[in-house]
């Protein structure tokens, strides 16, 4: 088993301690809500999309374990003043590096190579991912509640 | 003149001895993650001695037959060693006869089988269930099912925030509307020990029909089921140190004789014409199709295996792992026990303040520490306690005071990392 630190560094601590963009903006116009049932973590997360499909503005709210809310907070960090587009390419090379596939972009990772050893938890994975997911059902209005299950 | 020795401080043999114990469960020496195993997940499922092991073997090895059926030497045997688990059921649990134990897939189908098969004949619109509000969701979603097709009402009663039952509201609760009272025995959140016998007594006097959930108090101390005077009681064989895939349904003889099958086919019959079934006898107008032999026969050495050990001496040492554990939890600053009934077994739930459940348990984990974290499939218990998940430590006989200080040590760990 690697050491814990590997799993919790410095940066996961502190989001979890001290969420970024833990709120939901005024002018938020994009919503969804993700839970994952097996350990209660439960959140929502919101947007604004401008007319350009770049996201202004973005925030999340809710409970859950260390690994799932700095997710979230990383995310809102990384995505903020992004496009839609760019936003959904980010999701995509996370989910390759969370479930320890090969062919993902570690440059445009950037900070969210913290959660590279997360693959090596597999009970840890959703945690990591959840946020990822309810963005991506933000982004595209969809209506139904995302679960991890 | 003779003078008598003086007393010798022999060890007695009778006396529980945990190291002694723990020589039939070789899972329990092994390491996991580079660390002694220290399995605190008893509620999930207990481990298996090699007794049990070995007369899971042996069925398959030397017996391995189909019951009820063969005129043949083994099925003759398969069936002997099928019907001897059931007699031992009988005798663990006080029934008053062999036709009052049902044997099925676990305690959720037990309570199923009651929902679906009493539940559905003798239940109609406006009747009343009751369930406390610490249930397992195989004590909420059966009942849940049976309201949504027979209009009865599901009726919950409350708890105080210790995680007792009270008892003056459950009194305001029963009506001659009552049908059905189904409530836990011990529960896998919180460790309460529910009154369950008054609570039955009470219902009885209502003119309701009761169900006892003994999933988690199995493990813990004698069940006897006249003595509670349930009509329906439920346990899973795996949380009785026995296989998985194993339960038992008891039901008073008078109630099963009433009831329809609950699943038909082979084995519940005495005659079938395409014209008219004739069901069989009790037990087995339940027991349809080829039943889970091998853990039937692993259920009853697990009972013989119980009664060797024998729960009334383990007792002291159990009460003594779950007062010296819930001390040694209650010095950790920022620790809070969720469940401070004023009676207990096996399971000590808690949150930290400075981490959240599902990191305790990683963490723990790489301690080599198994604990379960989440809702423990109850979800109105966390719901009632505004959390949700708690981290869970759940004992057995076979633990030992140094795996306390292990799981203090491991959330020390926790400490290092979270504050
Ligand atoms: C109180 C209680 N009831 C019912 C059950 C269901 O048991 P099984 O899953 O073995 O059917 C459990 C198991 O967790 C339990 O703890």
């Amino acid at each position: 088993m690697p050491d814990m630190r590997e799993l919790y560094q410095e940066i996961i601590l502190d989001h979890n301690k001290a969420p970024r963009n833990y709120r939901k903006p005024d002018d938020a116009n994009r919503e969804a809500e993700g839970y994952n049932p097996l350990c209660g973590d439960h959140y929502t997360v919101f947007a604004r999309v401008d007319s350009n499909q770049q996201i202004t503005d973005i925030g999340f709210e809710g409970v859950g374990c260390a690994i799932s809310k700095a997710a979230a907070s990383m995310m809102t960090s990384m995505v903020k003043g992004k496009s839609v587009e760019e936003a959904e390419r980010c999701f995509e090379n996370y989910r390759q590096m969370i479930t320890g596939g090969k062919d993902y972009d570690r440059d445009a990772l950037g900070k969210l190579m913290v959660f590279s050893e997360v693959c090596n938890y597999p009970t840890r994975i959703k945690c990591a991912i959840l946020c990822w997911h309810t963005l991506h059902a933000a982004l595209n209005n969809l209506q139904e509640p995302v679960t991890t299950e | 003149m003779i003078t008598s020795a003086p007393d010798k401080i022999a060890p007695n043999l009778n006396d529980f001895d945990v190291m002694r114990v723990r020589q039939d469960f070789a899972i329990l020496n092994t390491l996991v993650r580079g660390k002694p195993l220290v399995y605190l997940d008893n509620a999930a499922t207990t481990q298996k001695p090699h007794q049990v092991l070995c007369a899971i073997n042996q069925f398959y090895g030397c017996c391995n037959s189909n019951i009820h059926r063969g005129v043949h030497f083994l099925s003759e045997k398969a069936t002997e060693q099928y019907e001897e688990s059931r007699a031992q059921v009988k005798r663990f649990l006080n029934a008053a006869s062999t036709t009052e134990i049902i044997f099925v897939r676990g305690a959720t189908e037990g309570i199923n089988l009651v929902a679906a098969s009493y539940g559905r004949t003798f239940l109609k619109e406006g009747d009343e269930i009751i369930v406390s509000a610490m249930e397992h969701h195989a004590n909420i979603v059966p009942w849940q099912i049976l309201c949504q097709q027979t209009g009865a009402v599901l009726k919950v009663i409350p708890m105080d925030d210790n995680g007792d039952i009270v008892m003056e509201e459950y009194a305001q609760l029963l009506s001659e509307r009552t049908r059905i009272v189904s409530v836990v025995h011990v529960s896998n959140v919180l460790g309460t020990l529910n009154p369950v016998k008054r609570i039955v007594q009470m219902a009885h006097d209502a003119g309701a029909v009761t169900l006892v959930d003994a999933a988690q108090s199995i493990m813990h101390m004698n069940v006897d089921v006249q003595d509670i005077g349930c009509d329906f009681l439920v346990f899973s064989g795996h949380k009785l140190f026995g296989p998985t895939g194993i339960g038992v349904l008891y039901g008073r003889e008078s109630l099963l004789e009433m009831m329809p099958p609950y699943q038909s086919g082979g084995d519940m019959i005495k005659s079938v014409t395409f014209e008219k079934t004739i069901y069989n006898d009790l037990p087995y107008k339940f027991e349809a199709g080829t039943p889970n032999i091998g853990s039937t026969i692993g259920l009853g050495a697990a009972i013989a295996y119980v009664q060797s050990v024998n729960l009334d001496k383990a007792q002291p040492h159990e009460d003594a792992l779950m007062a010296y554990a819930t001390q040694r939890l209650e010095e950790i600053p920022g620790l809070k026990i969720v469940g401070t009934a004023k009676e207990k077994a096996g399971v000590i739930s808690f949150v930290l303040d400075f981490a959240h459940p599902h990191d305790i348990g990683t963490i723990m984990d790489s301690e080599g520490i198994a604990i379960r974290t989440g809702h423990h499939c109850a979800q109105p218990t966390m719901q009632r306690f505004g959390i949700p998940a708690t981290a869970r430590a759940s004992f057995a006989f076979y633990n030992t005071l140094e795996e306390v200080d292990v799981l203090v040590r491991g959330l020390e760990k926790v400490r290092e990392v979270f504050a």
